[in-house]
């Protein structure tokens, strides 16, 4: 089917366009966030869809915007990096091979918990985000 | 005794009393009792420390005790109704009977999301969204947008074919039976499904969306086919492994039921036919 091949190619344009264009949209090695093997995670700030995602360590001092939003009060497991969309918090996890899901899109796995803010808010389609754990 | 049949071979009055005892359960707040248990145990499961209903060995004996305490509260409003497996390598697409106005209804709308037809419906004011993790309080689905196809016959025979049932690391970085039916490596059966459906059914209050239960019940199908073609093999691991459920260990949150009490599924229940 040539309609589905041409999406699929212009897919992966785009995709090859946002990563090629992913250094100049980020804090000096922010782009290191997908690649949690090679150690500690960087934190991350930008604006995806007209949507606030920000991330870092959870032990991390917080920066403006971030301040006493509680991030590290984790349910239960020990993440260690906290997400925020808008604010407030998205529970994300660390998968054994260095890959991240969120409580959103939990059963597809993706690079880097900034890839994990993305799908959320991919998946959200302009929704609130409610605290968790909800109810 | 129970028999859980293949939903596309269900009559027309056993679908009108499935979909009325689900909604009776919803009515009276049940229902999201199941839909809270399973997120909490979706958020606390990981890789690293303590994992009882996912990414672990015990992924199947707990969804199997989950969709057992599920049938029960089914059968203490309908005595008949026993839960429908979805063979999802067979009724593989939007079109099968499944999602049907007369049974679960179709996919959602392109702008929101929103299922529009069937008797969950947000219209129909019987299916409340209230455990949920966004704003959104209508049952949402996307169906083969997140992920184009489900998992085949020849996909669920190459994992049916797995001789062992689990591997250290008892984990999403697992070798092995479980975790390829799980979903985590490989060609990828369960998780995959949850992403074909999207909507709910992709987050951790997936069982917001009642495929949720047909779903897991071919999974537990699954399970009891590859127990049928491998004799010889057990439930591991065995005995002493911290952060993960040995097969005498008893299993939260019931605490009083062990990997080893469920491995027989004909003691709760048979299907309509079960080949190897």
């Amino acid at each position: 089917m040539p309609g589905l091949t041409r999406r699929r190619a212009l897919t992966a344009a785009a995709a090859l366009t946002a990563a090629a264009a992913t250094p100049t949209l980020l804090a000096p090695g922010a782009s290191a966030a997908g690649h949690s093997h090679e150690g500690a995670l960087e934190p991350f700030d930008e604006v995806y869809k007209g949507r606030r995602i920000q991330g870092r360590p959870a032990g991390m001092a917080g920066t403006a915007g971030m301040a006493g939003m509680g991030g590290g009060h984790h349910h239960g497991h020990g993440a260690g990096y906290a997400v925020f969309v808008d604010g407030v918090e998205l529970h994300v996890m660390r998968n054994a091979d260095g890959s991240w899901i969120s409580v959103v899109s939990h059963y597809a796995p993706v690079a880097g918990p900034r890839a994990a803010a993305r799908a959320a808010v991919d998946e959200l389609q302009g929704a609130a985000l409610l605290p968790f754990p909800a109810n | 005794m129970t028999v859980r049949k293949n939903q596309a071979a269900l009559t027309a009055d056993e679908k009108r009393r499935f979909v009325a005892a689900v909604i009776e359960l919803k009515r009276s707040g049940r229902y999201d009792d199941f839909v809270r248990t399973h997120n909490a145990f979706i958020m606390s499961d990981t890789d690293d420390s303590e994992r009882t209903g996912h990414r672990s060995p015990s992924f199947l004996p707990w969804h199997r005790r989950f969709l057992l305490d599920f049938e029960q509260a089914l059968q203490s409003v309908d005595a008949s109704v026993a839960l429908p497996y979805w063979d999802w390598s067979t009724d593989r697409t939007v079109r099968a009977s499944l999602w049907a106005p007369d049974f679960l209804g179709g996919t959602g709308r392109s702008s929101d999301g929103r299922v529009t037809d069937g008797p969950f419906a947000a219209g129909g004011g019987n299916w409340p969204v209230n455990v949920r993790v966004d704003g959104r309080t209508y049952l949402r689905r996307s169906l083969g947008t997140g992920v184009r196809e489900l998992p085949t016959r020849a996909e669920v025979d190459s994992v049916l074919s797995m001789a062992t049932y689990d591997m250290a690391p008892w984990n999403s970085a697992s070798d092995g039976f479980r975790n390829h039916l799980e979903g985590w490596r490989g060609v990828n059966l369960h998780n995959r499904v949850h992403v074909w459906v999207g909507g709910q059914m992709a987050t951790g209050v997936s069982p917001n969306d009642p495929v949720f239960w047909l779903h897991h019940a071919f999974i537990d199908k699954l399970w009891a086919r590859w127990q049928r073609r491998h004799p010889e093999a057990a439930y591991v691991p065995g005995g002493g492994t911290p952060d993960v459920v040995d097969l005498d260990e008893t299993m939260k949150p019931w605490n009083d039921v062990r990997p080893a009490d469920l491995l027989d599924h004909t003691k709760f229940y048979t299907f309509d036919t079960l080949e190897a």
